[in-house]
């Protein structure tokens, strides 16, 4: 029986990951996403000096050997600004994840797990926060915040909140009337423990891809708002915030805002094809 | 059905208020003085002082949210720190072209997108679906911001075909609403795509199929139909997102519309702007909603509203 | 049935596999049998032995890819797997038509019933849009639903599943087919409705002259309608016999054991039960067991059966058996 069982799952890590495989797109998702960790992480390195420093004499220069996509309004080069410009995308990104799961996922838990008034309490709430679509519900939290870093992750982590509540509960819901639940609660095992060894790591595979796809919808929220100037301020090296700046110049340096809007592009491009890939891999509704 | 629709309005009133609510007093909780904003920085205590007045910000907080709702009952949001005209005027100003904005980009939106989903649905994983699936997949990613400012160096510094930004006539149109469009399509085809497929993998899909029907007329008559009800879910949700990206495709098209108007108001501080367009567009975003539920009873014979 | 009658439908070696990421699963494996005109053939065997899958195959209603479809279904002298689509969209539902399990979810749930019964016959017979309705409504009070012309303007959902079933019967009948596959068609209703639905059936196929092959996993239903009886087992046919000689003589160990799973009040086997059950569970169809299929569960397995793939043994001009007992 035992035998059996570990057969099975490894029949399933075998499937997914054959999926996976199969899933070239999910494949060319997630070396761009290495290729975006590392330039975070080693941007010190990849561009020494400050990206922030100007350098009058050299404003606007189309690309060339040495300033490969060219220079900004300030003379800065715009290769060093993106490579450090992932650095503050990915620690918003990481931001906005963390306070949306931390925030949404316990309370969305409670609320399926335990049902009644606290249910009812935050399933209203949830409502009204999700009267507004996400990036306005950010636009709206940013005002009352202020601008900046802080209030960016803030926001944006906020406006997930409601996004993971509805998942977990989702999922909660389902699963607290399977038999293996009620057989916990039968022999008295206590709720905490019910819901973090049974419940929580069955929510697990929605969690992860709905984290993946938020990655995206983080950094593209984070540029947005970026770009209309209430976002991360200048002269951080933000992507939203270089091309708010670079609309300016579109007529005469239209390389300027081409470049920032691509880095953006591609890493939400990435977390979409990685969260769409493990979803038709995780999904066992999705057999083919 | 009347009936309904009343009870669905008068459940939009707590939502209302709720948001007010929480805008209201989180507006207020915050550092940063509106009063002082408002007099400069050059102003003396007393002009504060006496701004701080005329605004009744020195009354106690309830009594301030009392009042504010009792306005808010006649439709007065006050007035706008900034330009000193009342809100709703401003905001009425700007209605119309936010929503023929957002009203052309959604119908580009399903124009393209249902179409794209069918075909792609119908013949999965053929280079058509695979096109579909890859463009849908680039719109869901594009930075709307960043498709416009493409947009407008192609057309309007390159071609030289279609103007910048501003309004004017239909011309001004074109660009913002490609723009705003974007993402929509990419999310109505990606939709379509799945639920297509879901209604084509059904016994009643079979069953047509068994009548010896053409493959048209199972797509269109039994096919779609069905997926309809879940697409038009979509459509609904989307019309919040297109909001959202209202802001940002005015801003890049300088569209003088509500977006645009958010984004000034929180630049200066103009509380009672920032809470008059924030209502307004979450009671668009409702009555949208409202509007689906409607469009349902239609599409679906399993629905009343009795 | 006597040989001088030419068989309406004759379907020799098809075989029916679907290609998945497990492997290929051979739902159907080298099976032949024959239809005649006006005749009643039951289809019996477990869930998974591939009898839906024959019916489906013969309609070309699978989608291929993942299934692969070989072998011969000769319809009135044409093998329908040869037909180009066009040609196989004239056959369904017009020569050949097909009725579902589930009246729940076979009928378009956005479409009225009258609706789903006019387009076939507005297809097939080029009617006009109020002529086909007209015969929408006499399709439905054909199969004794009350109101039919009010009947015909509501949509599935306000029907009862005993009523679906008979607009299903009715969308089935309307072009007047020659022969209609029946998939299991009473399984989900309540037992009473079954009987009312089954005795329909039999008057309207005396009515229609229709041949009917009946997908069942029940016998008593087979016994009642079936003058012929074939037995399927893991996607191979295990014994064919006329109906009466099927209880009176079953002579393949499986066709025994279901035969025994029907409990008849009275009579109890050599350990006092009623009820004779077949040990084991069907086998799954990606590590089919080598030799007889049945042999892991068969009662009388030789060592023969276990390596060695059993003959199709005829007996005479209607029995036949897949079995070395036999042999």
């Amino acid at each position: 029986m035992n035998k059996k069982g570990l057969k099975d799952q490894d029949n399933r890590f075998r499937r997914i990951w054959v999926k996976l495989n199969r899933n070239k797109t999910a494949l060319f998702g997630s070396t761009l996403i290495v290729i975006y960790f590392l330039s975070a992480l080693l941007a010190p390195v990849l561009y020494p000096g400050s990206p922030s420093a100007p350098n009058l004499i050299r404003s606007l220069e189309p690309p060339s050997l040495e300033h490969p996509l060219g220079t900004d309004e300030l003379g800065r080069t715009i290769l060093g600004r993106i490579i450090h410009g992932s650095r503050v995308s990915l620690v918003i990104a990481v931001g906005v994840i963390m306070v949306g799961l931390l925030i949404g996922v316990p309370l969305g838990l409670i609320s399926g797990y335990y049902g009644g008034k606290i249910d009812f309490g935050i399933q209203r709430v949830t409502d009204m926060l999700l009267a507004f679509p996400g990036f306005l519900l950010a636009l709206a939290l940013v005002a009352v915040l202020g601008v900046g870093l802080k209030n960016t992750i803030t926001s944006i982590g906020i406006s997930m909140v409601p996004i993971y509540i509805r998942l977990v509960r989702g999922c909660v819901l389902a699963i607290r009337e399977e038999t293996y639940v009620e057989a916990a609660r039968a022999v008295g095992t206590r709720d905490a423990a019910i819901l973090f060894r049974h419940i929580l790591p069955n929510v697990m595979v929605p969690i992860t891809v709905q984290t993946s796809l938020g990655m995206g919808t983080a950094i593209l929220f984070a540029a947005g708002l970026g770009f209309l100037g209430i976002g991360v301020q200048p002269p951080t090296p933000e992507w939203g915030a270089m091309l708010g700046s670079a609309r300016a110049y579109i007529f005469n340096a239209p390389h300027v805002a081409t470049f920032p809007g691509i880095a953006i592009f591609l890493a939400v491009l990435s977390f979409n094809l990685l969260g769409d890939g493990l979803r038709d891999a995780l999904d066992p509704r999705f057999k083919i | 059905m009347l009936h309904y629709v009343a009870k669905r309005l008068l459940f939009t009133i707590p939502v209302l208020i709720g948001i007010s609510l929480l805008l209201f007093f989180m507006l207020r909780m915050l550092p940063g003085d509106p009063a002082q904003v408002l007099a400069g920085q050059m102003a003396t205590p007393e002009e504060i002082q006496t701004i701080r007045q005329q605004l009744g910000l020195d009354r106690p907080i309830h009594i301030q949210y009392a009042s504010f709702l009792g306005r808010l009952a006649r439709l007065d949001l006050g007035l706008s720190a900034r330009t000193q005209n009342p809100v709703i005027q401003e905001i009425w100003a700007r209605l119309p072209n936010t929503i023929l904005l957002a009203m052309t980009a959604i119908s580009l939106a399903c124009l393209f997108g249902i179409p794209a989903g069918i075909l792609s649905a119908v013949r999965p994983y053929s280079w058509i679906d695979y096109i579909v699936t890859i463009a849908a997949l680039f719109g869901i990613s594009m930075p709307v911001f960043w498709l416009g400012l493409m947009l407008v160096v192609v057309f309007s510094v390159i071609l030289k075909w279609l103007p910048a930004g501003g309004t004017g006539g239909w011309q001004h149109v074109i660009l913002p609403s490609i723009t705003l469009a974007s993402f929509v399509v990419a999310f109505i085809a990606r939709m379509t795509r799945a639920t297509m497929l879901e209604a084509l993998s059904q016994d009643y899909t079979t069953t047509a199929r068994s009548k010896g029907l053409t493959e048209k007329t199972i797509i269109i008559k039994h096919a779609l139909r069905n997926a309809l009800i879940p697409i038009i879910t979509v459509v609904g949700l989307q019309f919040g997102l297109l909001l959202g990206g209202a802001v940002l495709t005015e801003t890049v098209f300088a569209w003088p519309g509500l977006g645009r108007l958010i984004v000034d108001s929180i630049l200066a501080r103009d509380y009672s702007m920032i809470q008059g367009t924030i209502l307004i567009f979450g009671l668009l975003y409702t009555l949208v909603n409202l509007a689906v539920d409607l469009i349902y009873a239609f599409v679906d014979p399993r629905i009343r509203y009795d | 049935m006597s040989s001088q009658t030419k068989p309406l439908l004759s379907i020799t070696d098809l075989k029916t596999c679907f290609h998945t990421l497990d492997g290929v699963v051979n739902a159907v494996d080298d099976i032949q049998f024959d239809v005649y005109p006006g005749e009643t053939l039951g289809l019996v065997g477990e869930s998974g032995c591939g009898k839906s899958v024959t019916a489906l195959s013969v309609l070309r209603l699978l989608r291929c890819p993942p299934a692969e479809i070989t072998g011969k279904i000769c319809f009135e002298n044409r093998n329908l797997l040869e037909l180009n689509s066009e040609e196989m969209r004239n056959i369904r539902g017009k020569d050949i038509s097909m009725i579902f399990q589930e009246p729940m979810t076979s009928l378009n749930p956005v479409l009225t019933i009258g609706e789903q019964i006019a387009e076939a016959a507005r297809n097939h017979k080029r009617m006009t849009r109020q002529e086909a309705w007209r015969w929408a409504v006499e399709m439905l009070r054909m199969v004794q639903i009350p109101g039919p012309n009010t009947r015909a303007r509501d949509y599935p959902h306000r029907l009862s599943g005993g009523m679906r079933q008979r607009a299903v019967i009715a969308m089935a009948l309307s072009c007047n087919p020659k022969l209609i596959m029946a998939d299991e068609p009473t399984t989900a209703l309540d037992v009473t409705i079954q009987a009312q639905i089954m005795n329909l059936m039999v008057h309207l196929k005396e009515e229609f002259k229709t041949a009917i092959v009946l997908i069942t996993h029940n016998l008593g239903i087979i016994a009642e309608m079936a003058s012929r009886v074939i037995v399927m087992y893991a996607g191979k046919i295990v014994e064919e016999a006329p109906i009466q000689e099927l209880f009176k003589d079953p002579r393949h160990p499986y066709t025994k054991g279901l035969l025994g799973s029907i409990p008849v009040i009275g009579r109890k086997d050599k350990t006092g039960r009623y009820l004779q059950e077949i040990p084991g569970i069907v086998p799954s169809p990606l590590d089919m067991p080598v030799g007889c299929r049945f042999n892991p569960r068969c009662p009388k397995v030789m060592d023969r059966c276990k390596k060695e793939e059993p003959p199709m043994v005829r007996q005479g001009e209607h029995r036949r058996v897949l079995c070395w007992l036999e042999a």
